[in-house]
Formats: structure tokens, sequence, C-alpha cells
């Protein structure tokens, strides 16, 4: 390494060390023993119980069976030394290793980039621009938690471009999210962040660092309360139409048949079903959403935490759907796009594009609030959700003849362009409003095949990052589509133009504020 | 055809004929392994009916090629104060409308039967996959032209995702 490596005391184990200060740190000591350690304890674990099997046959005098056991074959052949000396020199070796993964591993961050360097053999160097940064993540892991470490997570616009920082001391993580996000928002002033004084004892601070994560200390309250009854009738509710379907499948399948067996096919099915609806429950009944200086907080995890930040404009797009059988109750989730997405966290069920998992007619306007403070106070918002297509409600519906291609949802179908955002509404049976903000839409495009042809009709989509929502509506009135295509086109360009929520809190942007 | 899509106050720019020719070539392989293929399927397996699939694929073919000239003439853009418009189809129509400081890249891409006349293909990124424009037909030199030019647009109206 050419760079000077750090001095030993700038590890990011230490509470509240100043880690943002263009220095390479290194991270948490721990870290090692969290990543890949675990495996090692694993294995040690098999050898042991193995071991423990062994000296009670040997004890007691159990059953000899003829079987190959290695380790009966490393005893009896007296090669006992030569085995203890392997097991000791792998553990050496991979003790090394992971500690010398955990030295060559470092990470800076500057007034402009966040660095890390990492890899023995294969270095690799990753660098984001802190202006861009679409959200800051902190995962906590319930091992993590237990060693008073997290996981910060930065997330960069682009597939799988984020710049995971693990693991960091647990009120590390804290200040070092305050301080990044401090020095992405463009505040010209660098406040030092005033590291709290630490008291008790480790065990004592450990204890308190593992309570407080739930309460995420810095954030305000959550505006939305996430009733564990609720998030159960909604689970439930989401499930009953599968399983209306599959049972209405097994009774026919075993009338027609009069076979049972066949109903072994459905256990793995439902097993992954339950789990996937566990997993659901955990993850969002210690569910929070709270507003920061510096964008939107949304919290959830039983066991293992997280913690995820969006600042003011990372939000490409938004969705409220309800399902029909929320429909009682009015309920309804919301989704987004952000355009940091991270193979990783879809793949461990970890994505992070649920902004309410459920919520009534409140929570949604507490949440959209929080994203578009003019739209949720609107009339709009309420038409877009609920309105059957009255005349006057705002929206620009489909007309009738397009009841042919939408069957039922012809007078819900159609479209608005308000308060800086376009709301697309559609769905009768499962109702949906998508909202994507103008300043945010990458581009608009008007489509039209023959049968929309025929019935004078156009569709109409909005290309935003990918994400769960895709905002398109088709049927739409041809000169209706014409005219709207040209306005969001010049929507767009004014919106990006005077959009400067990269930088949210630099001097200008509060001087766009204080003239709006 | 009267209910066409038509937008007013927009000068097309259309792209250059000699494109009607590489699309036309290109189809023709395309559809000259399609065909074959089949047709050997449809006789080795000797079943009559089978030979349905190769004159299908045929006559989908041979309409493509017929249609070939207005389809090319379809295709249009234009550079509108702050956004790049373009279209295509004469089935199905797709007009896209893209704001400059939204391209992320322009590529030029130039296949074998294209380089033989002269011409290049432009492909527009932006942080949506769905955007998806790639304007095909341009001589060379415009299309390298158009390529700066859109750069230096991009980079003047640059603004965050």
């Amino acid at each position: 390494m050419s760079e000077s490596a750090p001095p030993p005391e700038l590890t990011a184990g230490t509470p509240a060390a100043h880690l943002a200060d263009g220095e390479w740190h290194r991270l948490h000591p721990a870290t090692p023993l969290l990543r890949g350690g675990l495996a090692f304890v694993a294995i040690l674990g098999v050898i042991v119980v193995n071991l423990r099997d062994l000296w009670i046959e040997i004890l007691i005098g159990g059953p000899q069976d003829e079987g190959v056991d290695p380790l009966t074959f490393v005893i009896e052949n007296g090669y006992l030394g030569i085995g203890l000396l392997i097991l000791i020199g792998g553990l050496l070796l991979s003790i090394g290793a992971f500690y010398l993964s955990w030295r060559m591993n470092t990470f800076r961050i500057t007034d402009e980039l966040v660095e890390v360097r990492s890899g023995i053999l294969f270095r690799t160097h990753r660098r984001g621009r802190l202006d861009r940064i679409q959200g800051v993540n902190i995962v906590r892991p319930f091992l993590a938690r237990i060693f008073g470490t997290a996981k910060l997570e930065i997330n960069v616009a682009g597939q799988d471009a984020n710049v995971p920082l693990s693991y960091l001391g647990s009120a590390a993580a804290d200040d070092l999210r305050r301080e990044i996000l401090t020095l992405a928002s463009g505040t010209q002033a660098r406040e030092a962040a005033a590291g709290q004084p630490v008291s008790g004892g480790l065990v004592e601070r450990r204890l308190n660092e593992f309570v407080a994560e739930y309460a995420d200390e810095g954030a305000p309250e959550s505006i939305v309360r996430m009733h564990p009854g609720r998030l159960l009738g909604s689970i439930a509710l989401n499930a009953v139409p599968v399983a209306v379907v599959v049972t209405a499948g097994i009774v026919i399948g075993t009338t027609l048949t009069g076979e049972l067996f066949f109903l072994l096919g459905f256990i793995p099915g439902a097993i992954g079903m339950a789990g996937y609806y566990v997993n659901r429950f955990t993850k969002f009944v210690r569910y929070s959403i709270s507003a920061t200086p510096d964008g939107i907080r949304v919290g959830y995890g039983l066991l293992s935490t997280a913690n995820d930040t969006l600042p003011p404009g990372r939000i490409h797009a938004v969705q409220l759907y309800q399902p029909l059988f929320w429909r009682p109750f009015g309920w309804w989730d919301i989704r987004i796009n952000r355009a940091s997405q991270s193979a990783a966290q879809a793949a461990s069920g970890q994505s992070n594009f649920m902004l309410l998992p459920v919520g009534s007619l409140d929570d949604v306007r507490r949440v959209l609030g929080l994203v578009f403070p003019d739209l949720a106070e609107s009339d709009i918002l309420i038409a877009g959700l609920k309105g059957r297509g009255e005349p006057g409600d705002g929206f620009v519906n489909s007309p009738k003849r397009a009841r042919l291609v939408r069957w039922f949802s012809q007078r819900r179908n159609g479209f608005a362009l308000e308060h800086g955002v376009v709301l697309f509404r559609h769905g009768y049976i499962w109702r949906d409003l998508a909202i994507v903000p103008s300043a945010r839409m990458q581009s608009v495009a008007l489509q039209q095949g023959p049968l929309a042809r025929s019935l004078r009709l156009a569709n109409l989509r909005l290309h935003t990052v990918s994400g769960p929502v895709t905002a398109s509506l088709g049927a739409v009135d041809r000169d209706a589509a014409v005219a709207f295509f040209g306005d969001v086109a010049h929507a767009a360009v004014t919106a990006a133009e005077s959009d400067v929520s990269h930088r949210w809190r630099a001097p200008h942007a509060q001087a766009e504020e204080s003239q709006a | 055809m009267t209910d066409r899509i038509e937008l007013t106050d927009v000068q097309w720019r259309r792209v250059s004929p000699k494109y009607v020719w590489v699309d036309l070539i290109g189809t023709l392989i395309t559809a000259v392994i399609m065909v074959g293929g089949a047709s050997i399927a449809a006789w080795f397996i000797g079943a009559t009916w089978l030979w349905a699939v190769p004159i299908g694929l045929g006559v989908i073919f041979l309409l493509t090629l017929v249609f070939t000239p207005r389809r090319v003439r379809a295709i249009g853009y234009q550079l509108r104060a702050d956004d790049l418009l373009f279209r295509k189809g004469l089935l199905f129509q797709r007009f896209v409308a893209v704001p400059y400081g939204r391209m992320q890249l322009v590529d030029i891409n130039r296949g074998p039967i294209a380089r033989a006349v002269g011409l290049s293909e432009l492909k527009f990124v932006t942080a949506a996959a769905a955007t998806n424009i790639t304007l095909p037909g341009l001589p060379e030199a415009d299309a390298e032209q158009l390529r700066d030019e859109l750069v230096t647009l991009a980079e003047s109206r640059r603004a965050g995702l």
C-alpha cells in the first residue's frame, strides 16, 4: 500500500468516532468474526459434537460399528498429533486471513466521495459520489446486534452499486450516517458532530444500545403506529384468496380423481407460503417511519433490524395499492421505486421498496405527506384512491368506448397532472394509484396499437427507474393522451430544471424554498 | 386509418432512405433462416400439417418486407427546445419524449450491412430501462454530429437522477 496505513486507534470500534474526516479508517474489529467467523464456529461445533460421540463411545464402550469415521480413523492409527497440528495450522491460517482482510479493508469519507478499499489478493477500490446518494441504510443482523455492531450501506444509483461498510460500531454507524447525510446535503458549514459522552461499563453500554436501536435516537417519533393486529389481519387477508383458490383446486382434484396422495405435492408450497408470511410479519411488526431533516427514515425488523434513510427527491415513483379484501377496512400499502437496488438485499427478502406495509387512509396521508406534502392534503388524492370517475374529480377519465378493453375499471381509469406529480388511477377490483413526480421521470411514451386505434384510444407510459411500480395507463382517449403527452413532456423538463434535491440543504435549495 | 396519432407542431426529421435496404436485407436473412429451418424440420418429420409453420412464417415475413419502406419512413425524430422527440411504428405507433438532461449516454452502433451503406445507429440510454430508444439509419457523419450535439445538451442540463 502506498498510502500510509491508518493509525490503529482510528478503528471504527470506538463509539462516536469522527469517521467522516477524510482519513482512512478501519472497520469494527469484530468484523471478521461476524462475516466469516460464523462458519468457522459452526465447523468447530461439528467437530466438538463428533468428538463427544467418540468420548462416549470410548468411555461407555458403545457398539463398535464398522463405519469409517475419520476421527476414529485418525485416533486409532496414531495420527492424532498430525491431525491436531493440521487443525491448529488451519485455524491459525484462517485467523490470519481474517485478520489480514480486516486490516486491508479501509474506508474514507471526504466532502465529495465515499471510498472503500478491500481484498487481499484481488484489491477492490470502490468510490461513490456523495451527491448521488440514494439512501443510507443501517442494517443490524441479530448476531451483529449482540456484538454492538451494525452494517452501514450507502446506496448509490445503479444496480448493485452500493458501498457497504460492514461492520461498524453501532453508535459509530449512527454518527457516520448523520455525517454522510450532512455532507451529501450540501450544507456549507461542516458542523462538528459532537459525540455523546459514553458512560458506564461495556455491558451496560451494550445493553443500552441494544434497547436504543429500536428507539433510533435522533429520529423523531414514528408518524405511523403499526398495530400487530392490523399487520396480521392484512397478511391473513392477503393469504385468503390464495388459500381459497388452492383449497378449491384440492377439492376439485380429490373429487375428480378420488386420490389423496397428490396432496403431498402442496406441502412444500404451503411451507414456502407460510415462511413468506411469517417473514413479512417479523419484518414489519416494528415498522416505523419518520421525517428527519435529511429525509424519510424507515425502520423495520424484529431480531435483525434495518433503518433506511431516503434523502429528499430519491423516490422516483409511488404506488398506493388496495387488494380487494382490504377494502372493507380501508387499508392501503405504499411501495416505491428508487434508483438503487441491491441484488443481495432482494435475494434475502430485505428489499426496501415498501414505504408502508399496511395503513389506514390517515396513515397513507401522513406517509405521503413526507414525499408529496401538497398532494397529501388535496382532494385529488382521495379521488385517486376511492373515486369512481365522477365528473369534476380532477381526473381525465377514459371514455365510455374504452369499456371494451377495461370491463370494470373504465370509469376509474384516468390520469391527472397536479402538484408537480402525475397520477394514474386504475383498477376497480384491485384499486391502485400510481404517482410519479415530474422532476423524476426519465421519459414519456405514447403508444397505440391496432385495437386501440380502432377505438380511438391510446396508451401512456412514464419511464422511471425500475422497481415494483410501473406507471402506465391504457385505454385513454386519443386526443386527451396526445395533449397529456405534450403537457407531461413540458412538465418533466421544467420540474427537472428547478429541482435541486440532489443537494437538498445547499444554500440555493433553501433560497428556492423560501421563494416558493 | 384516420385515427392515427399525429402530433401537432412537429417537424419530423426522417432517417436515410438507404436504411430501407439495410432493414430489407436484415429481415430477408432472418426470414431465410427461420423459414428454411422450419421447412427442414417439416420435411424430416414428414407431417403435412407441419408445413403450416414455414408457410405462415413466410407470409408474415413477406408482409414485413412489403411494409418495410413505409415503416422506415415512419421513424422520425426531432430536437425540440428541451427534449428529444422520437417516433416509430406503423401498426403499433410509439412516441417517446426524453428531456436532454435525462440522457445518461449515447451509443453509436454499426452493423455489417449498415456499415456497407455508410449508416449508423444511435442508442439513447436514460436511468429507465424502459425508455429504449434506438434511432437507426443515420449517415455516419450525421450520427456523430447528432451524438456530440446531444451529449453537449445533456451536459448543459444535467440534473440529479
